[in-house]
């Protein structure tokens, strides 16, 4: 099974959580970092590396003796990477996604394919968990491929996916591959107002999915809980707002086992989330 | 010579758009017949590569200047491959933007 915590608002607790999730269960567990842009579970988890593996997208290249410039690459790409004006093809590799249709429609088949690397996978296992995380090179600005090559990595058993924030496609390509999408949100307008962006995008997926309130005070106004209620949204869990976890946080330590009153959260939600599908 | 203008409307009297890859339409103007044509931007609403595009249809469009408010670095280098040169002019009238040209008042936009 494999289960992605997202957002949409950014900073609300989505690794906090895989962390934690992870932690609480006694079996085997692989915990994919996603975020391949910020990876920061491994904060979090101190692991032992175990293993690099570089990722690389197909690129188109040029064959400029065979290359009659007649632009069919160009009006081909849907990500607009190839531009022609009566020339040889001019490519920006920041913005091609390797699906290789230039290399396809090209009349002269003047279009070759190489490897072009975009960044880096690193494992690390700690105890029962093995932590694998996407690193985008820096400069690259292209992370879905990178971060379906981190999910390819997630075969059998129980996968905790750690998906980037947002509700663009880095978030798709994390979710879609996921079983099940936990939601964390916070009780204030910012937060309610991405976390229905994320429901959308759910809701797009057909994605079962629930939602974890973090840093929750006792005076907070039930924001959040009207608007699940109104959507018939389950919510899975609530974690308080506890200087103390904030400052576990700030070493780098995480809840599960550092605060034993809070560990009930943590093993619930996966009960629930078992039970529910 | 060829103009290209990033243009709100499609005469001489319409104002600058100061964007160049997401602009309204290309306003062609020939220095010789003193004519001009319109270009609608089709990439106008591109996720992205919206700004090299639009150098692509300015360049082949047979232009050798353009004037805009600003260009980013992917589209400046297209433009310069092709030897188009751009100049950077404040919202006011295509009319009033191609005096400034010709009076030699437009500073042209040089990749950083």
């Amino acid at each position: 099974m494999k289960i992605a915590i997202a957002s949409g608002k950014g900073g609300t607790g989505k690794t906090t959580l895989a962390v934690n999730l992870a932690l609480s269960l006694k079996s085997e567990v692989l915990l994919l970092d996603c975020d391949v842009e910020a990876p920061n579970t491994h904060v979090f988890l101190k692991g032992e590396p175990i293993g690099n593996r570089i990722v690389t997208i197909p690129s188109p290249v040029v064959d400029e003796a065979k290359c009659n410039g007649c632009g069919e690459c160009g009006d081909f790409c849907a990500f607009n990477a190839i531009i022609t004006f009566g020339t040889v093809p001019v490519i920006s590799y920041d913005m091609c996604h390797g699906c290789g249709g230039c290399v396809r429609v090209c009349p002269q088949k003047a279009l070759k394919e190489f490897e072009r690397r975009i960044g880096i996978i690193e494992t690390f296992q700690c105890d029962r968990i093995k932590l694998i995380q996407g690193r985008l090179d820096v400069g690259g600005a292209l992370s879905p491929p990178l971060i379906r090559a981190v999910c390819s990595e997630a075969k059998s058993g129980l996968a905790i996916m750690d998906a980037p924030p947002g509700t663009s496609c880095p978030v798709v390509a994390t979710v879609r591959e996921a079983d099940y999408v936990i939601l964390v949100t916070e009780p204030t307008p910012f937060g309610l107002n991405d976390l229905r962006l994320a429901v959308g995008v759910m809701r797009e997926l057909s994605l079962p999915f629930g939602v974890v309130i973090n840093r929750m005070d006792d005076a907070e106004d039930k924001l959040i809980e009207h608007y699940l209620e109104e959507e018939e949204i389950p919510l899975l869990a609530v974690i308080p707002n506890d200087r103390r976890i904030a400052e576990l946080y700030a070493i780098g330590k995480p809840i599960f086992g550092s605060l034993p009153e809070y560990d009930g959260i943590f093993t619930g939600i996966m009960k629930t989330i078992h039970e529910g599908a | 010579m060829k103009i290209a203008f990033s243009a709100k409307g499609k005469d001489m009297s319409s104002i600058i758009d100061a964007r160049f890859g997401r602009a309204s339409g290309f306003l062609i103007y020939d220095t010789e017949s003193r004519e001009f044509s319109v270009v609608d931007n089709i990439f106008i609403n591109s996720g992205q590569g919206a700004g090299i595009k639009s150098a692509e249809t300015i360049i082949k469009a047979g232009v050798e200047v353009l004037i805009t408010g600003d260009c980013g670095p992917k589209a400046l280098s297209a433009l310069r491959m092709a030897n188009v040169r751009a100049y950077s002019v404040k919202e006011v009238s295509i009319a009033e933007a191609l005096k400034a040209f010709e009076d030699g008042k437009l500073l042209e936009i040089k990749p950083e």
